[in-house]
């Protein structure tokens, strides 16, 4: 088993985001140097603000589970050879359904929430899907729709909580009923308050499926053919308009779930604003530094995330500006898609550990 | 296809970040100082405390050029003053805001400060989780024990820039383009009502609220339709939004038109330039931020209440700079009205 | 040129002991060969026999394990294609390396631009260009754009770009795998002028006509070993492929006279709208019995692919019907007509017959994923895939070193392995083979051919779409020649012989020379 892990990361395709996320670091460090920063006392602030207190901890995985849930609704698309783009609006229309339900309907606590994330992500995943079936049907492609789709959902919302769930007075929604929470109450008080949710377990559950489902079922072998080459795919009697339909739609499920967790967990409501989340556009890089994989994109999201959530220590402990850790999060990515420029830096290494075999 | 994704996006993705690093800020040492450069060290008032406060912008940045700039300008000439310990945190997301907040919670600040209605939810949980913890927020009418809030009365300063507007206008016509119906907002359109109504009964307000904050073609086309009605004049109170009310204004005289704007918030002409900015209805977000901040180093801090700034109070205002555009005895009939407002002759109503 | 008699000067380039291992496989193993000076050296082996990574040695490209490299007697380490071309080594690859909309001479002088101050000399540059074309007679246009000639003529680009950087020692891969007949006999003139011109060539092929053809010398490699160098002259056709593949070899292919049984398939009436409106299959009728191969000849773009997606259930019909052992199969879906009892080869292999990036196993179970024996409630049954692709491999000799293989990094050969081992498992009773062999080379072509006739003697209908008229007389039992998406002629392999099917497939009937 250990082995296994260590295998892993001898992999080239773990090596290289490895070493690009040192690098990463390293060309923040001296950018903080130059702008006259300490970049010593940045990271040791950017590290205390995750691990600093159990309120600190549990508001970075609030940051992480998100980014895991978009990462997972790009990486599957990506599998399929499809780029939604479209999680954003997916994630609108998961919080729509959450708040519908969580704020009009009267059901008892448990069964409450669960019907309002059900719902919230069933309403993702058909937003997704419809994405699917017009790039199935038609040959639209899902770039140009997902963009078109974000903003028809952000409207929807906006027309829908104003004109159905208004809190008076406000830019934003009513809130949800206490029933329809999905905060861990006990856990959120024992972690100082940390908005801990149970999104952070369906994360989890979401994470095993996506690797059982893709590797292991005829479905994601389906998908990983479509993605791989959808012509051969036909050519084999396989459905493609019927994959990618599908794909789409467990892609929208995941952005949908964002938005339950983000209404039910989080916020309790919807705020009015003229730009969506941008979560699904982290998801992108999420699932690029991840490599598609459920382990990867777990990994990245981790990181992703407790760099985006430390960096508030690190404006508060060493007034490093909190756009240092976004450039940091580039230049990972940068060097993560051209890994030509890592390769060169360790091609000596490479050489050696070739000669050895 | 899949090709070109795979080696356009990841650059499209770098740049996005790079922009999104560069756009926002780069430098947490603020802007300038305002003003008073020659203000007593903290030596002069050695009775004085000193307190550490913070502060958490909306999602906007701290050199917005709008409450969070001036907030933040405040606490640097209390630092300055009287040697506070002053710092600021920018959330990025909705949901960073709690934890921002309880950054400077958990650090024992004395005071720490919200600087827009907006952050009001975030306030309240926090305020009644933390009861020995003093907060402030700008805009807002919450009335809890430990928060002190501040509001604005727009309507008087709106008062006096519709005066201004009432006696400037030539086509009798005047616009207000508003960012959302909702009672701050309403206060700016009825206090400019009432002034336009108490010099120029016979001219017409056009009314739009666009329905969001932060979407300057909104504005723009919103301006647009207005001044095609006929109006020479728009009085905006719409954040974000309201820049593309000087758009439309800007390209109209550029064209040859002679239209104007009211900025809002702050002195906009400063912004925006002269040639379109007749005034602005300015909300002293600094001098409320410093006065209670210095208020709780005093011992009066005003917890509970929320502290009603209006002409009276100093809170509101026209620009100093509108001499430049507003005819003098505009100006001299405005100086009546305030006075009327100030001594309580005349009531400006909210709604 | 007597072997004893080589003097060290004689030797352009040498090869001792060349080793070269990637993951699982032992590419090249201790090769060693000489090149004569002014000699046409050819390379003969398999796809994957490990000519290709030995010449991407030489060229830089790789680095060997083991072994040395000697360039006029000059021990040599070539660490880049850079070094190679310093050393006069130059290179011709079988995918032109041409950006097409540069002109020629862009292309040639592309990475080493003669300067006059700051700017690039193309004018001198193209007298170059031209001086070289004339002198070995290539008559390339050196203003004319890559998009806009020939195939052929940019190949020539390529050997005028070695030749522009010095190149003494020139290596062809593969040259006229893309050539029409015509200009691989110019070709072959072109590589005469360059040995006469002193220059030596290594060219690697698995053409054997060619080599006896040009070549003096020809090593044969076999699984990253040389099996041999030999003289030409001093051999034929037959001994080298038996060398080359390891076994005797039939040219001619064997089989059993044919004995047709009930028809299996029937097309009536076919016709199948191609594109701009046209109807590429036009009223097409024909029928294939249990128990014989029917071949397809025509020149490529006559209707033959939209024939083959027309009864496979790719593209719709316009009208007619196509009858599966009396059932009408007409605009099913793929999966309906696979599963009811057709299997398919298809022509491109890379873009229809295979998932290039799953391993074997993945590939194994394209079509039979979701059956009973693989699938269970919706999971694959890992086990049973694997069991089931070993057995294949093993079964239709698939050279790979593992189930866990990704089918990109096999030779074309084994490749084609893969999915015949696939479709045949199906135990289909219609065998669809379009172009089942092209690019394989002689070892693996002879194992299509016998599993076709193997299906054939399993009382199967094969139809066998191809272009290659040798193939056609050597493995049809009944032959129908297609044109403009009709059939023009029916004929057996004894009753024709290539030079008549070649005017029927060019459009002229029988004694009738008009053009339909």
């Amino acid at each position: 088993m250990n082995n296994k892990i260590l295998d892993i990361f001898r992999r080239e395709s773990a090596v290289i985001p490895v070493v690009s996320i040192i690098i990463g670091l390293l060309l923040g460090a001296i950018i903080m140097l130059i702008g006259g920063y300490d970049p010593l006392l940045a990271y040791d602030s950017l590290v205390a603000k995750i691990f600093g207190s159990s309120y600190d901890f549990g508001e970075a995985l609030r940051t992480i589970v998100p980014l895991v849930m978009c990462g997972l609704a790009v990486a599957i698309a990506f599998r399929a050879g499809l780029f939604n783009i479209g999680v954003d609006g997916q994630i609108i229309m998961g919080s729509l359904g959450a708040l519908i339900v969580g704020t009009k309907l009267s059901l008892p606590p448990l069964l409450h929430a669960l019907a309002a994330i059900i719902f919230g992500g069933i309403l993702g995943g058909l937003w997704g899907a419809l994405i699917g079936y017009i790039k199935a049907k038609r040959g639209i492609n899902e770039v140009i729709t997902s963009i078109m789709f974000n903003f028809i959902a952000l409207y929807l919302s906006h027309y829908l909580i104003r004109n159905f769930m208004p809190q008076a007075g406000t830019q934003r929604s009513a809130m949800i009923q206490e029933s329809a929470s999905i905060q861990i109450g006990w856990l959120s008080q024992l972690m100082g308050g940390a908005r801990i949710h149970w999104g952070f377990l369906i994360t989890i559950i979401a994470v095993i499926f996506y690797h059982i489902y893709l590797n292991k079922t005829k479905w994601g072998y389906e998908l990983r053919a479509v993605g791989f080459n959808p012509d051969a795919a036909q050519y084999a009697g396989m459905k493609v308009s019927g994959v990618i339909v599908r794909t789409m739609f467990i892609s929208g499920v995941f952005g949908g779930l964002v938005g339950t967790f983000e209404v039910l967990g989080v916020f309790k409501y919807i705020a009015i604003n003229s730009v969506t989340s941008g979560l699904g556009f982290d998801g992108i890089a999420v699932a690029l530094l991840g490599g598609n994989t459920a382990l990867g994109v777990l990994l990245s999201g981790m990181l992703i995330g407790a760099l985006t959530y430390g960096s508030q220590g690190m404006s508060f402990g060493a007034d490093v500006p909190g756009e240092i850790i976004r450039m940091v999060i580039g230049f990972i990515i940068f060097f993560v898609a051209a890994p030509g420029i890592v390769k060169l830096f360790f091609r000596p290494l490479t050489n050696k550990m070739k000669k050895k075999v | 296809m899949k090709k070109t994704i795979k080696t356009v996006l990841p650059l499209l993705l770098v740049f996005m970040l790079i922009l999104s690093a560069c756009g926002q800020k780069g430098n947490n040492q603020g802007g300038p100082g305002a003003g008073n450069a020659g203000a007593p060290g903290a030596g002069n008032q050695p009775a004085l405390k000193k307190l550490k406060v913070g502060m958490v912008t909306d999602l906007g940045s701290v050199n917005d050029k709008s409450f969070n700039q001036s907030a933040w300008e405040a606490l640097q000439q209390l630092e300055k003053d009287h040697g506070f310990n002053v710092k600021y945190l920018e959330p990025k997301t909705d949901a960073d805001v709690v934890p921002s907040l309880n950054q400077f919670v958990k650090a024992n600040y004395d005071l720490t400060w919200a600087t827009a209605y907006t952050l009001a939810d975030a306030i309240t949980q926090l305020a009644n989780e933390n009861p020995n913890s003093m907060f402030g927020i700008v805009d807002s009418d919450l009335t809890l024990p430990n928060v002190a809030a501040v509001s604005f009365k727009e309507q008087e300063g709106s008062y006096l820039v519709g005066v201004i507007a009432g006696l400037t206008t030539k086509t009798n016509k005047i616009g207000f383009v508003g960012g959302m119906d909702i009672p701050v907002i309403k206060r700016f359109e009825v206090g400019f009502r009432e002034g336009i109504k108490a010099v120029n009964p016979d001219a017409k307000l056009i009314v739009n609220y666009t329905g969001l904050f932060n979407r300057v073609d909104m504005g723009k086309s919103a301006a647009s339709t207005i001044y095609n009605d006929g109006a020479d004049i728009i009085f905006h109170a719409a954040g974000l939004t309201g820049n593309g009310v000087f758009n439309e204004a800007k390209e109209r005289n550029s064209k040859g038109g002679k239209v104007w704007v009211i900025g809002v918030d702050k002195d906009q002409s400063l912004i925006f330039g002269d040639d379109v900015t007749l005034t602005s209805m300015v909300k002293k977000v600094d001098e409320a931020v410093y006065q209670i901040s210095k208020s709780l180093a005093e011992g009066n801090f005003p917890a509970g209440q929320v502290t009603l700034m209006g002409l009276k109070e100093n809170g509101v205002d026209i620009a100093p700079t509108s001499d430049k555009n507003v005819a003098a005895d505009v100006l001299a009939k405005v100086e009546e009205y305030r006075q009327k407002i100030i001594n309580g002759e005349i009531v400006v109503p909210q709604e | 040129m007597e072997g004893s008699s080589v003097t060290k000067a004689d030797i352009a380039l040498e090869l001792k002991g060349i080793t070269k291992r990637f993951p699982g496989v032992v590419a090249n193993d201790s090769i060693s060969f000489q090149l004569k000076r002014g000699e046409i050296h050819a390379l003969l082996g398999e796809n994957g026999a490990g000519k290709s990574t030995l010449m991407s040695i030489v060229f830089g490209l790789y680095q060997p394990d083991e072994g040395e490299i000697y360039v006029n007697g000059q021990k040599v380490l070539i660490d880049s294609p850079n070094k190679a071309i310093d050393l006069g080594i130059g290179m011709v690859h079988q995918h032109f390396k041409l950006v097409e909309p540069f002109t020629v001479t862009e292309n040639i002088i592309l990475g080493m631009e003669p300067k006059k101050g700051m700017k690039i000399d193309i004018r001198g540059a193209s007298q170059q260009v031209k001086k070289l074309s004339e002198q070995y007679r290539l008559d390339v246009d050196p203003m004319g754009t890559i998009e806009s000639i020939s195939v052929g003529m940019q190949q020539r680009v390529e050997i005028i770009k070695t030749l522009y950087r010095g190149a003494d020692i020139l290596i062809f891969d593969e040259p006229t795998a893309v050539l029409t007949p015509q200009e691989v006999s110019e070709l072959l003139d072109i590589m005469r002028r360059l040995v006469a011109e002193g220059k030596s060539i290594i060219l690697i092929t698995h053409k054997l006509k060619e080599i006896m053809e040009i070549a003096d010398t020809c090593t044969i490699i076999r699984r990253g070993k040389v099996v041999e160098s030999v003289e030409v002259a001093k051999t034929n056709p037959q001994e080298l492929a038996e060398k080359m593949v390891g076994k005797a070899v039939n040219f001619k292919t064997e089989k059993e006279p044919a004995k047709p049984d009930g028809i299996l398939l029937e097309v009536k009436d076919l016709v199948v709208e191609g594109g701009k409106g046209k109807n590429a299959v036009d009223g097409l009728s024909f029928s294939v019995r249990a128990g014989e191969i029917v071949g397809i000849a025509g020149v490529d773009g006559n209707g033959q692919t939209e024939l083959i997606e027309a009864i496979t259930g790719m593209r719709s019909i316009k009208s007619g019907e196509i009858i599966m052992q009396g059932k009408s199969i007409t605009n099913q879906s793929p999966k309906a007509v696979s599963e009811g009892g057709i299997s398919h080869i298809p022509q491109d292999r890379h873009k229809h017959g295979l998932v290039l990036d799953f391993t074997v196993s993945e590939n194994i179970i394209l079509q039979t994923y979701d059956h009973p024996q693989l699938n269970e409630r919706g999971f694959i049954n890992m086990k049973a895939r694997d069991e089931m692709a070993a057995r294949l491999v093993r079964e239709f000799d698939v050279r790979t070193s593992g189930i866990d293989t990704k089918v990109r990094s096999m030779s074309g050969g084994n490749q084609q392995k893969v999915i015949i081992a696939r479709e045949i498992d199906k135990n289909p009773q219609v065998l669809i083979a379009a172009q089942p062999t092209r690019g394989l080379d002689v070892g693996a072509i002879e194992f299509v051919h016998k599993q076709l006739i193997s299906q054939r003697d399993q009382g199967k209908a094969v139809l066998l779409v191809s272009f290659e008229l040798e193939e056609i007389l050597n493995v049809a039992d009944r032959i129908l020649v297609l044109f403009g998406g009709q059939i023009l002629g029916e004929t057996t392999p004894e009753s024709t012989n290539d030079q008549q099917l070649g005017l029927m497939m060019a459009g002229k009937r029988e004694g009738e020379g008009a053009h339909e």
